[in-house]
């Protein structure tokens, strides 16, 4: 190890893993430092797998699934979490839907009776969708059309950056199509991805496995087994020549640009992907990232530079493709083109020259006390355990990655930057439509 | 379909509190330690006094603090936190200035070097101050097309007048007045160890920490300067004060209500009287405009506590077509709290919630953190929470309602609006009289 290199510490919580009959997959991982448990369910299920004339259906439908459920009214799900002293939440994504709440530990049987009621099956009922959708649109109005940059660039750049329906179109919906969604589209969306052969259940925290393990059956084995539907094939080609879109948000005061360029796939080849969520940091971690001190510092040619893997900025859940992203905000009369020269010129310097002596190290020691950071959480140590099961089958890889992050060399991140090429990179420009109110 | 019934909650765990060591070292800084070894990294906060600090020269310093100092530049300064996994970050608002940092345990010692270095050598360099000038211009312009951003600037005029707490953000021009002398005399004044506190809480031995601590900030010296804020003025309830921003599709209403410091005895009958009314979400105002109305997406009513005041914040965005009804639904929640008691079922619910979510809260190195030094800088320490669960357990509903009648009465409410006045104004009006002035910068 070189001197003055930060041991990257490992933390190791225990993991069991075990399968219900029903093919329910379960994951606890036992932890009794605090006084309190989180449990997450995750279907494997997300904006990719909407139908077409239903965008936004995914995300609708989780709203849906708080609304009731065989045993439980209107409102009951939230009251008794709440009146447990816990909180709750779910939200969607490119390739799952999670749903979680966390609690101090003597709530453990409540949570568990409320996900298995809502897993056998939601109430849906028109006034409920009816209401719902109403409350989505608001969502969109606050998260995206009444404020600037809305959307940006998550929503504007996957029209740009891909072809299939499944991968461009956008993940919160057209108002036309969740004012049409109906019924009987939940009915079938239920039926098809909401089966516990298609979900993981995680729980974390102040447990006792041999009873968490009792009372998951008890709650759990008798959900109906349904098996997993089949997930298709979300595979396009890479980009062979520049694709670039320039739109006006007529809220934005000042221009910004978003690009981004495809990545190996994130499970099938995970020593592929990993030089690049490196990249990433190498990039815009801070003062000391070659971005941040070229273009905010030396050039102060934007105001603002972040990088990071995953339009949703989830690096370890989400499946192929994705990309790795770049994002700036530019000072007034900023001009995106020779921001991009720059980016380009800084991957060109970075994959020809190397990286300097401690860069490497001082990035990865960095990575790993955000990683751990986000694994102090039960909560957010149950949820990425959820999703690691749900798609790579190793829930304990959440306790490798910091030393994993740590093993990358300068080979692979030099080669991982010689790849973003200006001609596989899908690019949005936000163009200040002047409105400063 | 089998009847299920919900299963019964175990015995109440029992609230944990880490192992607190505090100590005042000579030059007179409070460091607090906090034990949590979960997982192998230490939190960091430094709390400065900062009351009375001018705005514009005051956002200017914390943008700028980590910006260089005689032997450093700014990018040697991150690159050599990162080595241990740190960094460093400030802000400053009309109560203090905080440094917060997270990094390796392995490396606090570093951490706390590269700290005393900014602390005691911060030297403002001419070129990094006129980059972050142009930032920080920049990043209010972006802020001023945020109507989250208009409207809480409004709404914080309308609350406290002539109060400092009144105006928090610059202008532009006021930024592009500030030199780097003026952020050296500041800091001349300001950064000072004397009423200052610094928090660790992490994997960390606490006397290991204090050594740590003295060794490296023992020489940081100075008197802290005099920064006492008045008390903030009783809220003055008048026309609704409607912002117009033409083309909104949805409006920001806000209510302000007056609240009481944690210390107070009415504190925890507020903050449950809070809850049952909006505070969480199943209270009845969420309930109501929510998932029975379809109004707005998150609204949330919050206590919010400063130095020298607490208030309560309602706040809501609601559709453009409905803002007449919302603001009336909320009106009606706030009047129907504040007449009549609220029901046992809905007392219990809202204990619960309060007494949970402190543990939550307190469960991870940052929340405990976050919830140390928000007590801290008002003089409180976490035995304050094992205090404060033990009050919300004797609330009774008779409480609530003397406290909800006392502070939740929409009569004393301040609010206001923004949205399209062209289409909210007449709407508005039908409850009450309407003042509109133009939103903008």
């Amino acid at each position: 190890m070189a001197a003055g290199r930060s041991r990257i510490p490992a933390t190791k919580h225990p993991i069991e893993r075990f399968t219900l009959d029903n093919g329910l997959r379960v994951v606890l991982a036992p932890d009794r430092s605090a006084p309190v448990v989180g449990v997450a369910v995750v279907y494997d299920v997300g904006i990719r797998s909407e139908p077409e004339g239903r965008t936004g259906f995914a995300h609708l439908f989780e709203h849906l699934m708080f609304q009731g459920s065989e045993n439980l009214e209107k409102l009951a799900h939230f009251r008794h979490i709440q009146g447990a002293g816990g909180t709750f939440n779910g939200s969607t994504h490119l390739d799952y839907t999670d749903y979680w709440e966390t609690l101090p530990s003597n709530a453990l049987e409540r949570a568990l009776f409320l996900e298995a009621d809502r897993m056998r099956g939601p109430r849906l009922t028109e006034e409920n969708l009816r209401n719902q959708v109403d409350v989505v649109k608001e969502e969109i109005r606050v998260n995206v059309l009444n404020r600037p940059y809305g959307g940006f660039p998550w929503l504007r750049l996957p029209p740009v950056m891909f072809d299939t329906f499944a991968n461009a179109h956008d993940g919160y919906g057209s108002f036309d199509d969740l004012e049409s969604a109906s019924i009987a589209d939940a009915t079938d969306f239920f039926d098809r991805y909401y089966a516990c052969g298609n979900a993981v259940l995680a729980v974390g925290g102040d447990l006792d496995v041999a009873e968490a393990t009792a009372l998951i059956e008890r709650h759990f084995g008798d959900v109906p087994a349904r098996p997993a539907p089949e997930r298709p094939d979300f595979a396009e080609p890479d980009l062979t020549g520049e694709r670039r879109q320039t739109y006006t948000d007529r809220l934005a005061p000042l221009p910004a640009v978003a690009a981004a360029w495809r990545v190996p796939d994130p499970i099938g080849d995970f020593a592929g992907y990993l030089p690049y969520v490196v990249l990433a940091e190498v990039l815009t971690d801070g003062d000391a990232s070659r971005l941040v001190e070229r273009l905010v510092l030396r050039d102060r040619s934007v105001t603002s530079v972040g990088g990071y893997l995953g339009l949703m900025g989830d690096p370890f859940d989400v499946r192929d493709p994705t990309a790795l992203v770049l994002q700036a905000h530019l000072p007034p009369g900023g001009e995106v083109e020779k921001v991009l020269q720059t980016v380009d010129e800084e991957l060109d310097r970075l994959a020809t020259d190397g990286l300097a002596a401690d860069e490497l190290a001082r990035t990865q020691a960095r990575m790993a006390t955000h990683l751990l950071r986000e694994t102090d959480a039960v909560l957010g140590r149950t949820l990425q355990m959820a999703v690691l099961e749900q798609q790579r089958g190793d829930p304990g890889l959440l306790g490798e990655l910091p030393r994993l992050v740590g093993e990358v060399t300068e080979e692979q991140v030099r080669a991982a930057a010689a790849t973003l090429r200006p001609q596989r990179r899908a690019a949005v420009e936000v163009v200040p439509g002047g409105g400063v109110r | 379909m089998t009847v299920r019934t919900l299963p019964p909650l175990g015995p109440n765990r029992k609230l944990k509190l880490p192992r607190e060591v505090e100590q005042t070292l000579p030059n007179g800084l409070t460091v607090i330690v906090l034990r949590r070894p979960a997982v192998p990294l230490v939190e960091l906060r430094l709390w400065l006094p900062f009351g009375r600090a001018h705005l514009a020269r005051g956002l200017m310093m914390s943008q700028t603090l980590l910006s260089g100092t005689a032997t450093m530049t700014s990018v040697q300064l991150a690159a050599e936190l990162q080595k241990v996994g740190g960094g460093l970050s400030a802000g400053a608002d009309a109560d203090r200035l905080m440094i917060s940092g997270t990094g390796l345990s392995t490396g606090l010692n570093r951490i706390l070097e590269l700290l005393a270095e900014v602390l005691t050598g911060a030297s403002y360099p001419n070129d990094e101050v006129a980059t972050e000038r142009s930032r920080l211009i920049d990043g209010i312009r972006m802020a001023q097309s945020q109507p989250t951003h208009l409207v809480r600037k409004a709404l914080l005029k309308r609350m406290y007048g002539r109060h400092p707490y009144a105006v928090q953000t610059p202008e532009p021009e006021q930024v592009e007045a500030v030199r780097p002398a003026a952020l050296r005399s500041l800091h001349a004044a300001r950064v000072r160890p004397a009423g200052a506190i610094l928090l660790l809480v992490g994997d960390v031995q606490p006397d290991k920490a204090l050594d740590a601590v003295q060794r490296a900030l023992g020489d940081w010296t100075g008197d802290g300067a005099p920064g006492e804020l008045p008390p903030t003025p009783p809220l003055e309830a008048g026309p609704l004060l409607l912002m117009d921003r033409p083309g909104s599709v949805q409006s920001s209403v806000r209510l302000a209500l007056p609240a009481v410091p944690r210390t107070h005895p009415d504190h925890a009958a507020l903050q449950l009287a809070n809850l049952v009314f909006g505070g969480y979400f199943s209270s009845r105002w969420v309930e109501n405009i929510r998932e029975d109305k379809g109004y707005t997406y998150g609204p949330h009513s919050t206590i919010e506590h400063s130095v020298a005041g607490s208030a309560l914040v309602v706040s809501a965005e609601v559709a453009t077509e409905v803002t007449g009804p919302a603001l009336l639904e909320t009106i009606y929640e706030l009047g129907r709290l504040a007449s009549l008691p609220p029901k046992e079922d809905e007392l219990e619910q809202a204990r619960q919630y309060a007494l949970g979510t402190l543990q939550l809260g307190i469960s991870t190195q940052a929340g405990l953190a976050a919830v140390a030094s928000a007590y801290a800088g008002s003089g409180l320490r976490l035995e304050f929470l094992a205090e404060h669960a033990a009050r919300l357990a004797k609330v009774t509903r008779d409480d609530v309602a003397v406290a909800a009648a006392k502070y939740l009465a929409p009569a004393r409410a301040v609010t206001v609006a923004l949205g399209d006045a062209g289409a909210v104004e007449a709407p508005l009006a039908v409850l009450g009289p309407v003042r509109t002035e133009a939103a903008g910068p």
